[in-house]
């Protein structure tokens, strides 16, 4: 006997397309306060994005990756979660972290070289960067876990690059997330990269690649977790499905798997040359489907969007993250506290060590 | 006063912090209604029930990441690792998180977290059930890294570790998990982390050993009439009670670190560097080790060639009582 014993499918959500046209049906109740607000953080993560991308060419701080062309993912996902919520970003969330409360000197000053940018403000659930992609998935599933234990009214919010898929972490986390149904939220910024590794297989029978998979969203059924793929450069797609997915996390039921599709218009970090495995006609094509210019569009046909508020929203940016600037270069890191901060008293060795570098 | 032996004692350890402290709660694989598999959280499920013994899926990685992901919302997890060996998926977690969060922070966010494993060989189990990894963890700052060796030292010092607030690695010897009873007081206390403890006072030589091996020291310098030997329990080796060691050598004039973990860049090499930095005019002889080989620890066939014996100990006070 032979018989069909489970089937799945994956949704893909676009509610505005790559015209600003909007899925009626589909498109979220937020108020013009609520929008305007979403454009002001996309343009923040833009105007931070090129200034941080200048001080790492004059040298003024160290390697960077910039966000750009995933802002739609990085700020709709971020808008989606409440004060409460926790967020565990990888390395690329800048702004995830600005709407957390984290301010502009400190992620400067992270980038900067310097241990101090994240001590983070200690009203607000941001955790700090992760570097080692897909590891922070298990943080992330471990905190919402905490929050059932503990009875606590919060989601996790994670975020990982698609090549985090292809990790152990990536599974054993999700693994957990199903098996412990924790209020937790996995977000896939499907950028399309992991370096020079596309995330599309280019060859029918070798590798090069990230996945075979159809989609990374499918990743999640393995672990019968709630899974749906969004156009990651549609902001309003994006805040809904995550959204939802928090709303039902706190609710009780259970974690969601967001594959969100975007792609990354620069190179991984300063120290890449995308220009080596980059195809321009793709990137070209790419440029047309970012997210800014759709969110203007839309918002243009709802009147919201004019000349003066486009000049308006571009000079706060500019204002803020110039502070930013200028207070980040007025930090020095204090040497003594790298002994310091190992544990949280100093061990004999350590204060032996301490005293031979005073 | 109760009698105990050391897995018992864990398990007394992990119901004291349990009763006191709701925020402690213990996750493994097959920690919950089976006990473990050594039995170190037996009944604690029943007492405590599923939400406070966690059992998880068999993922290593898993367990610690997620621990961690809970330590930074606030609670206290003891993770158990079952077997020393299957510490390794999780090195990734320990070494790139754990051990970091402190100080990646600058002291906003703590990882105050327990990752307890039976280690060692002498039980005639399967491959990978038999490794010493102590210095793999000595070796990351950040870590604390705790070996008891008998049932009083294994609760006071489990209650210490998970009342730290860094991540602390608790090393079990499974050899001798009931080989001792020993007198343990049913109310909670704690053995200070970082301590050494002098077990056998002595003026000739100066045996230190940690775990399992500080039995096999303890029958040596006993056997022996015609050297007083000391003996230290190391019980921390990170951070590693220095002071102990080289006020003992000092008075001794001669010592020999004895371990199960390879020989090279075990952690009697550091012992013996740190005295050759603090005491070289003190000695009259070299510092010796005796350890395992650089070899994969050996099947059960072989594994009483490979550990450390109370023949290879005689044999190296010999050569450093002539030298």
């Amino acid at each position: 006997m032979k018989k069909t014993v489970a089937k799945f499918e994956i949704q893909y959500v676009q509610i505005l397309n790559e015209k600003g046209e909007v899925d009626k049906k589909l498109e979220p109740k937020l108020s013009v306060k609520q929008l305007k607000e979403i454009y002001k953080w996309m343009v923040l993560e833009r105007t931070f994005d090129n200034t941080a991308l200048m001080l790492q060419r004059e040298g003024r701080i160290g390697t960077f990756a910039q966000s750009l062309g995933e802002e739609a993912t990085h700020v709709g996902a971020t808008f989606a979660t409440e004060k409460v919520d926790w967020v565990f970003p990888d390395y690329r969330e800048h702004i995830a972290f600005m709407m957390k409360g984290v301010a502009i000197k400190d992620l400067l000053t992270h980038w900067g070289g310097s241990e101090d940018g994240m001590k983070l403000p200690k009203n607000t659930n941001m955790f700090s960067v992760c570097i080692p992609v897909g590891t922070q998935t298990l943080h992330g599933v471990g905190a919402a876990i905490a929050a059932k234990l503990q009875k606590k009214k919060f989601a996790s919010l994670t975020f990982v690059g698609d090549a985090s898929t292809s990790t152990g972490d990536f599974h054993e986390g999700l693994n957990f997330a199903g098996v412990f149904q924790a209020p937790a939220v996995v977000v896939i910024r499907n950028n399309q990269w992991a370096i020079s590794v596309p995330r599309t297989c280019q060859h029918a029978d070798w590798g090069g690649c990230q996945t075979r998979a159809e989609t990374l969203a499918q990743k999640g059924i393995g672990y019968n977790i709630n899974s749906v793929q969004v156009d990651g450069n549609d902001v309003l797609a994006v805040y809904s499905v995550v959204k939802q997915a928090i709303d039902n996390a706190k609710k009780g039921k259970g974690p969601t798997l967001v594959e969100c599709v975007t792609y990354r218009l620069g190179p991984h970090t300063t120290a890449d040359d995308p220009t080596r495995y980059v195809d321009s006609k793709t990137l070209k094509q790419w440029e047309k489907k970012e997210p800014l210019t759709r969110f203007k569009l839309y918002l243009k046909k709802k009147k919201i969007w004019t000349e003066q508020f486009e000049k308006q929203v571009r000079k706060e940016a500019k204002q803020l993250v110039d502070k930013g600037v200028a207070e980040f270069e007025k930090h020095k890191p204090k040497p003594t506290d790298m002994f310091d901060y190992v544990y949280e008293k100093l061990t004999p060795n350590l204060k032996a060590q301490r005293l031979e570098w005073e | 006063m109760p009698k105990l032996n050391i897995v018992e004692s864990v398990r007394d350890a992990l119901d004291c912090e349990m009763k006191k402290d709701k925020s402690v709660i213990v996750i493994g694989e097959d920690v919950g209604l089976n006990g473990g598999v050594f039995r170190a959280t037996d009944g604690l499920y029943k007492k405590y029930g599923n939400k406070r013994v966690i059992d998880t899926p068999l993922a290593e990685s898993g367990i610690v990441g997620s621990a961690i992901g809970m330590a930074i919302a606030g609670l206290k997890p003891v993770a158990e690792i079952q077997f020393d060996g299957f510490t390794y998926p999780a090195l990734d977690q320990i070494f790139s998180h754990a051990a970091r969060i402190r100080n990646r922070t600058r002291g906003r966010y703590t990882c105050p977290l327990v990752v307890r494993f039976p280690y060692g060989g002498g039980i005639r189990a399967l491959e990978h059930h038999n490794e010493s990894p102590e210095t793999y963890f000595a070796h990351t700052p950040g870590l604390k890294v705790v070996i008891p060796s008998n049932p009083y030292d294994t609760k006071g010092l489990l209650i210490a570790a998970i009342r730290d607030p860094d991540p602390v690695i608790f090393m079990e010897p499974k050899r001798i998990y009931r080989a001792v009873k020993g007198e343990v007081p049913s109310k909670p206390y704690t053995v200070e982390i970082g301590k050494a403890k002098i077990v056998k006072e002595g003026t000739d030589l100066t045996l230190i050993a940690w775990g399992a091996m500080v039995r096999e020291c303890m029958k040596v310098a006993e056997s022996l009439d015609n050297v007083n030997v000391e003996v230290i329990d190391v019980r921390t080796i990170k951070p590693c009670d220095y002071e102990t060691i080289f006020k003992s050598v000092q008075k001794t004039s001669r010592a020999i670190v004895v371990h199960e973990a390879p020989l090279t860049l075990g952690f009697g090499a550091e012992i013996a560097a740190q005295i050759q930095e603090r005491c070289l005019l003190q000695m009259n002889a070299p510092v010796l080790r005796v350890t395992g080989y650089d070899v994969p620890f050996p099947y059960f066939k072989l594994e009483n060639e490979y550990l450390p014996s109370e023949e290879r100990i005689i044999n190296a006070i010999e050569m450093v009582m002539n030298y």
